[in-house]
This record gives C-alpha cells, structure tokens and sequence, in this order.
C-alpha cells in the first residue's frame, strides 16, 4: 500500500472519529463516544504510519527527504499533531466532548490534503532552499504550535457555546446577543474562505454556501433556544467553564512556546539561505502577527474583566491569523511575493 | 512645590508606560499595522506603484511611508513604545518581587497555607511521631526542606519549597524581547545587506546596496571560479554551487564551494548563493572582422513557420515560401538606431517578389529587433558558430554585526518562556494530627504563584507518596 492510499484512508478514519465525538456528545451513546476514541488511535497510528511510509518511499526514489516539504505534506503533519493533542488532553482531562469541537480539525486538515485538486501529492525532489536540517526544526515546531492552538480554538468556540446557552436559561447576567453575530460573522467568513478560496468554488456558490452553514447553525440556536430540555443535555457535559478558560490559556502557552520556537528556526534557517533573518515578507510577517495577537491573550489576562469571553475571541482571531498564515499568505496580492533575486532559488 | 509637581508627572508617566493596557494596545497596533505591509508589496520600483494605484495613490503611500513601512517612523515609534513599556513594567515588578526572590530569609505561616484551596487530606495507620519523619523524608526529594511551622491551635507541619527562581522567568522573557530589539537596530546601524552579479572568471570588490543607497566596496574581492547548476529529472533545481575565492592584493585569501544554505562567512562578511544567469554572447573584440559564418534565421508572417539558413557577408540566400531573396550586404562593427548604439549588426537588402527593395539593420545581439518593422518576415541574424554558454552567480553579500544578539536572544526568549510556562515557585507543607489512639490524618498543603493545576497534582503526587511511604493509607 502506498503512503497517499493509507493517508486517504486515514482522512476517512478522521472523519469518523469526529462524527462518532459529535454523536456521543448529541445522542449520549457511550457507545459512540467510545467507537469515536477507537478510530481516533487509528486515525493517529494510519496517519503516523502513512508520515514514516512517504518517508521510506522517497529514499526509494533516490530523492530522500523527511515528508515535511510541500502542503500536502505540512496538512498530513499538521492533523498528526491534532490527533495526537487531542489523545493527550482526553486521557488528561477524561472530557468526551472536547474531541467533538478538536477533531474535525484534523478531518479537515486531512480532507484538504487528500481530495483538493489544487494540492499534489505527489513526493518531490527537494529545491536547494530547502537542504537544510532548521527547515525540519522550523515545520515540525511550527505546526506542534498550530496543533496546540487548534485545539485552543476548538475550546473558545466551546466556552462561546457554553455562554451563549447560560444567557438562554438565564443564568448569565451577562446579555451577549453579540455574540451570535460575531459567530455568524466568523462562520460566514471561514466559509467563504473554505469554500472560495480553498475549495475553489465560484464567490457566489461560496458566499451561498457559507450563508446557508452560518443559517443552520442559526436554526440550531433557534431551536435549542426553545428547547430547555436538550440544553441541558447538550451542555452538561461541557466541562465546568473555568476548566474551558484554563485549558485554552495551556494550550496558548504551550503554543506560544512552540510558535515562538517556529518563528526562530525559520529565521535562523532563512539566515543561511539567503543571509538575513528577518526579511519582512509576507509569510514572516503573518506569523509575527500570530505571535502578536497571542501575546496580547496573555497579556489581556492580567487585565480586569479580561477572561473568559474576550479570551476566548482572541483566541478565535489568533487561529484565524495562525490560518491565514498558513494558507492566506499564497492569496495575497503582490508583484511577486518574495525578492526578485531570491525567488529563482525557492 | 515644583519639585512635588516633576514628581507627580513622572510618576504619572511610569504607571503610563508600566500599564498592562499599553501593552495590549501597543500589540494589537503592531499586529494590525503588520497587515497593510502584507497587503501593499514593499519597496517597489515606483512604476510598479503607479500602476497598481495610479499616480495619487502612490503619492499617498509615498506620504504615509506605506511603501516601505517597516522601517517608517511611525512603525519605529510603535516598537520602541514596546521596548519602553517593556522596561519600565518590569523594572517596576522587578524591584516589588526583588525581594520574594532573592530573601535570605523566607517567612511561612501555616495559616497561609490552610487557606489556600489546593489541599488533600487522608489517614493513616500510624503514629505521628513516625509520621512526621516519613514527610520530611519524601518533601525532602525534589523539594528543598525549609522550616517547622506551628499553628494557632498548636499543629505543626514541615514546610518545603522549589523553584523559587522560576519567579524570574518572566522577566527573562522580556529581556529577549529587548535584545531581540537591540540586535536588529545593531545591524540596521552598523551592517548592509547587497548583491552583486559576478560572472564566471571575472573578480569584483563593489557591490549594489539591496535598499537602492548606491554601492559598497568590500575588504576583499570575490572572484566566481566557476558556477554550476544541476536539476532533477523532472526538471526542478537540484543545487546551485558557486566556487568563490576572496583576493586581497592580488593573493587568494579564503576559498570555498557555496550552495545555497551553505555560505562562506569571512571576517563577518557573508556571502550567499542568491541567484544565478546566463550571460549575453560575448562581443566581437574591438575592430575584428565580421564572423566567417552568419546564422540567418526568417520567420515567415504568413504561415508562422521559422526556417534557418547560413551565409557569409557578400551572399545572397533565396527565402522560403517564394518571399524572394535576401542579400547580406556589409558588416558595421557599431551600428546605431535613432542614435542609439546596438552593438554589431549586418546590413542586409530585403526584396520580395515585384517590390522595391528594403534595406535592413540586423543586430547580432538583438535578434527581435526586425519585428518592429511589421514586414511580411522578420529577419534575425546571429554567429553561426556556437559559443559555450557563460554563466554568472548572484551573490548575496551581508554584513550583521547584530546577529550574535539576536540569536542569543533566540535561546534566551526559548528558556525564559519555558521556565514561565512550564515551572513556578510551588511551596507545600504537611502537617499530621493524631487520629484516634494509633492512627493520624495528614494533610498536604500547596502554594503557587501560577498554574493551580499543576501545584494541585504535585501534591496529590506527595500525599500517595507519604501514604505509601507510611505503609499505605487507611483502609486501602
Ligand atoms: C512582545 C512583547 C512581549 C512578550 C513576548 C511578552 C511575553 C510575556 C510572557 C510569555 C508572559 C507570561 C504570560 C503568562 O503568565 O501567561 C508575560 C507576562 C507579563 N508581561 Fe509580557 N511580554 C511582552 C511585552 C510586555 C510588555 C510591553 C509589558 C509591559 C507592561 C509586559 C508585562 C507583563 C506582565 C506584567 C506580565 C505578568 C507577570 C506576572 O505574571 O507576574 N509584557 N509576558
């Protein structure tokens, strides 16, 4: 079996594991949410397997290199490392729901990688610029930074849910009724990004399409808005909100560190390759921003009346740059996006 | 009264600039502003401005320093508010936590620790007295024992702490910043970042600034022995290398094969594999002849096709397709067009079928140059005899005398974040109290500065400690 054919499969596992969490945390099966942790160790192992495999087949080809150098290859590291946060904060924590919010960002990662035409994957040669052992350091901390942050992003939009539907039973003093447009903002936005520009559908297809997901997760509040009963459930296996706070700020340090660690094995790799560290383009650029916004989290905790809900939007906004980042830097507009001299070499 | 006055506004400005708030605001600016440089493509040739945003648009960059913003006042201004609120907050904590941090002499009450919420309390079968051995026993690893405390109501428990240090990890964090800071100002002020283009056999001692400020001239001249790319199978780079050697007065000083990601550092000079190209056909020497053999290449218009023929001054050839004939009349060494120099050409005579004839000014090295005549061919001629290909390297050439700060900035900001992140100053006291005639209940207390959940598993880690050590907890 070839490494893409298990990585496809694994993309599948992943799409089940996270049905199976969303499931278990709906319907409360056990049953469900046990299936779910089952696949989620075989989705880790496939994919971890299928990441070694690539490894092998390149040295096969003569052209050896760790499978750490095109998309395709950083979005298969990328859902590894959700996978494996994932096990790490469910056998931590024992929480069965957190896995529902967390994993269908290792499906997507994966998903994108696997069916989008625009990615190859293919094994490549390595290009000069990328011979260089910080390149490694610099994708594999990078993207162990993403995952924590990923994981932090997913427990936001838990802690938002979990306000929202406090405000619904009157538990809250607090009247947000901002908060349902900025996550509809949010959502239309993603959306448009998934389905625009990744994707590749057409803008009003994509706009359509995200309007409809950001109407149905409107209907959902609409309807559990009205309905006490399954409030209750759904959100009574959230963990305690303070716990929802706690654990995004870990997983913002623990990302912190790794993305800071990022950003310095990237810098001291473009200084052997192109004799600065710091060039100001717009891909270092966008993760100075990431680290900026990041920064500004921890630091707004010190702050009075800094926790919770407002945490918790800068922790939304800091995955939204750690994505544009990621993908949106490619879209930008620009004469060329890197030096005239040093593009012929990248 | 003057003075009283000073001192209130200093006063008002430390807790300015000492403000978490400024901090948030300063970040947030940062990262907003970062956004325009992202969007806006960076010191452009002003053409390319002008026409992305036309001529008024690129005014309003020009006046706002958007075109290369980086380095615009503004964006100075917004870092050095960082790296000052970054001092003046720390300095200030500092000389508060100064002295938690660096006492001779601790103080622990035990009522400090009964009100803290991180606790755990179990019992055991056995005495207190034997107790109270096996707790210093077990907070004496990995805990640095420090004092018997007495309660009000005459408990007494041991205390012990690590990690106090940790405390200071925040401000390591924020001292990496600052250098991070400094050692780009430090290379701003005293480094340059140029290139140069050197082709293979030729030696050069000047190269072009990368921000446009005119040429520099090294120590030294590099000279390119040799360039040599080779490629994949399918095509992609495989390695540029460059063989560089360094001259002064004429001897060779240094000597070493570049690639990229492998450059040849000198004297803290840096010289970079960058880019690479082929060189133009060099020029017949001054006052040579014509080429014995001249290349004739005829693009009809017509059908699109190309054909090639080759022919000597004095020749005439018949053109394909019955276009009629072409005679290479004479050979001009330097040929001028609207009194622009174009290097050696062939005048030739161009007559097609039943048309008068047409007099044609044919560059060696610009063989595009007949198009512009929209005629029903266009002619091109060139040297038939093939000259090997020349290449030359583009160099990148740095100086950063800032670079040893930065880096160490680098492993700075790496341990201060994890000594912050990852350890904090955790104190535990356990006391024991006589349970019934032979048994006690213990209870192990935690204190933190940061991250309760970690302290709370430190010292549920100690209790099964002591309780195992004890000969295992009651009843289990
Ligand atoms: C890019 C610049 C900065 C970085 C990377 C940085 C980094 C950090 C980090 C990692 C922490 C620990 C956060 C936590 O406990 O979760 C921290 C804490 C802190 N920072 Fe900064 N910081 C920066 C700028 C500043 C500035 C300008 C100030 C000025 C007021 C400041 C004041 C503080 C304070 C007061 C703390 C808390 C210290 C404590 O818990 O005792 N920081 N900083």
């Amino acid at each position: 079996m070839t490494s893409s054919m298990l990585l496809s499969v694994t993309t599948f596992i992943y799409g089940l594991a996270a049905v199976c969490y969303i499931a278990g945390w709906i319907f409360r099966r056990p049953l469900a949410a046990r299936l779910g942790i089952w696949s989620v160790w075989v989705a880790v192992v496939g994919n971890g397997v299928g990441f070694t495999l690539r490894w092998m087949e390149s040295y096969q080809m003569g052209i050896g290199h760790a499978p750490l150098s095109n998309l395709y290859e950083s979005l298969v590291f990328f859902a590894w490392t959700i996978g494996i946060s994932h096990l790490v904060i469910e056998y931590r924590y024992h929480n069965r729901v957190i896995g529902a919010f967390t994993l269908p960002l290792a499906f997507l990662a994966m998903a994108y990688a696997s069916l989008s035409p625009h990615i190859s994957d293919r094994i490549q040669p390595l290009i000069p610029a990328l011979k260089s052992n910080w390149l490694i350091a610099h994708v594999i901390t990078c993207f162990i930074g993403y995952a924590a942050f990923a994981v932090g992003f997913g427990l936001s939009i838990m802690y938002l849910l979990n306000k929202l539907a406090a405000a619904a039973d009157g538990e809250s003093t607090e009247q947000r009724p901002a908060d349902l447009l900025v996550l509809q903002l949010f959502l239309v936005g993603l959306g448009l990004i998934l389905f625009r520009f990744i994707l590749g559908w057409s803008f009003g297809v994509g706009l359509g399409a995200a309007l409809l997901l950001a109407g149905l997760v409107d209907l959902g509040g609409w309807l559990l808005g009205r309905h006490q009963r399954v409030r209750t459930e759904l959100f009574s296996r959230f963990p305690e909100p303070s716990l929802m706070d706690l654990l995004t700020h870990q997983t913002v340090m623990f990302g912190f560190v790794f993305l800071s660690a990022g950003i310095i094995t990237g810098s001291i790799w473009a200084n052997s390759a192109w004799g600065r560290y710091w060039g100001w383009d717009p891909k270092e650029t966008w993760s100075l921003i990431t680290w900026f916004v990041y920064a500004t989290l921890l630091h707004a905790r010190l702050m009075r009346g800094w926790q919770g809900r407002r945490i918790a939007y800068l922790s939304i906004l800091g995955f939204v740059a750690v994505l544009f980042t990621y993908f949106g830097v490619n879209l930008l507009p620009g004469l060329h996006s890197y030096g005239a001299m040093t593009e012929q070499l990248r | 009264m003057a003075g009283g006055d000073a001192l209130a506004i200093l006063n008002r400005l430390v807790s300015f600039f000492a403000s978490v708030r400024l901090t948030v605001v300063v970040l947030l600016s940062l990262a907003v502003t970062s956004i325009i440089g992202t969007v806006i493509p960076q010191n452009e040739a002003p053409e390319g401005y002008v026409q992305a945003f036309g001529p008024r648009g690129y005014r309003f960059l020009e006046a706002l320093d958007l075109v290369d913003m980086y380095h615009a006042w503004w964006f100075q201004l917004l870092l050095l508010l960082l790296v000052v609120n970054i001092v003046v907050c720390s300095v200030e904590r500092l000389r508060a936590s100064w002295t938690i941090i660096f006492t001779r002499s601790p103080r622990y009450r035990l009522e400090r620790f009964r009100k803290s919420a991180v606790q755990t309390e179990f019992k055991v079968d056995a005495a207190p007295e034997v107790l109270r051995q096996t707790v210093r026993t077990v907070l004496g690893k990995g805990f640095k024992r420090r004092a018997t405390l007495a309660g009000e109501d005459g408990i007494e428990g041991d205390c012990a702490e690590r990690w106090r240090w940790s405390r200071l990890g925040v401000y390591i964090v924020h001292l990496s910043v600052v250098m991070l800071v400094a050692g780009g100002m430090i290379g701003g002020l005293f480094g340059f970042e140029g290139y140069v283009n050197i082709p293979e056999g030729e030696a050069t001692d000047t190269i072009s600034l990368r921000d446009g400020s005119g040429t520099r001239q090294l120590p030294f001249a590099i000279r390119c022995n040799d360039f040599s790319l080779s490629v994949y199978p399918n095509g992609a780079p495989k390695e540029y290398r460059s063989s560089i050697s360094l001259l002064r007065d004429g001897q060779v000083i240094e000597e070493k094969e570049i690639i990229v990601n492998d450059p040849l550092r000198f004297e803290g000079i840096n010289i970079f594999q960058s880019s690479y190209g082929k060189l133009p056909p060099p020029l017949p020497a001054e006052g040579a002849g014509p080429p014995e053999r001249l290349a004739v290449h005829v693009l009809s218009n017509h059908s699109g096709r190309s054909y090639h023929e080759e022919g000597a001054i004095g020749d005439q050839l018949d053109l394909p397709e019955g276009l009629g004939t072409l005679r290479l009349d004479a050979y001009r060494p330097d040929s001028q067009f609207m009194g622009q120099p174009l290097g050696p050409a062939v005048e030739a005579t161009l007559v097609h079928p039943g048309q008068a004839p047409i007099k044609l000014t044919l560059p060696l090295r610009f063989a595009a140059f007949d198009r512009m005549r929209r005629g029903q061919v266009v002619v091109a001629v060139t040297s038939a005899i093939p000259m090997p290909e020349r290449f030359y390297t583009g160099l990148q050439v740095t100086r950063d005398p800032g670079v040893g700060t930065v880096y160490v900035a680098f492993a700075v900001m790496i341990i201060g974040c994890l000594v912050t992140f990852f350890m904090s100053h955790q104190q535990v006291c356990a006391t024991v109290r006589p349970r019934g005639r032979q048994g006690s209940t213990v209870v192990v207390y935690g204190i933190t500065n940061r991250n309760k959940m970690a302290m709370q598993r430190q010292v549920d880690l100690l209790a099964r400690r002591i309780a195992a050590a004890a000969g295992g907890p009651d009843g289990a």
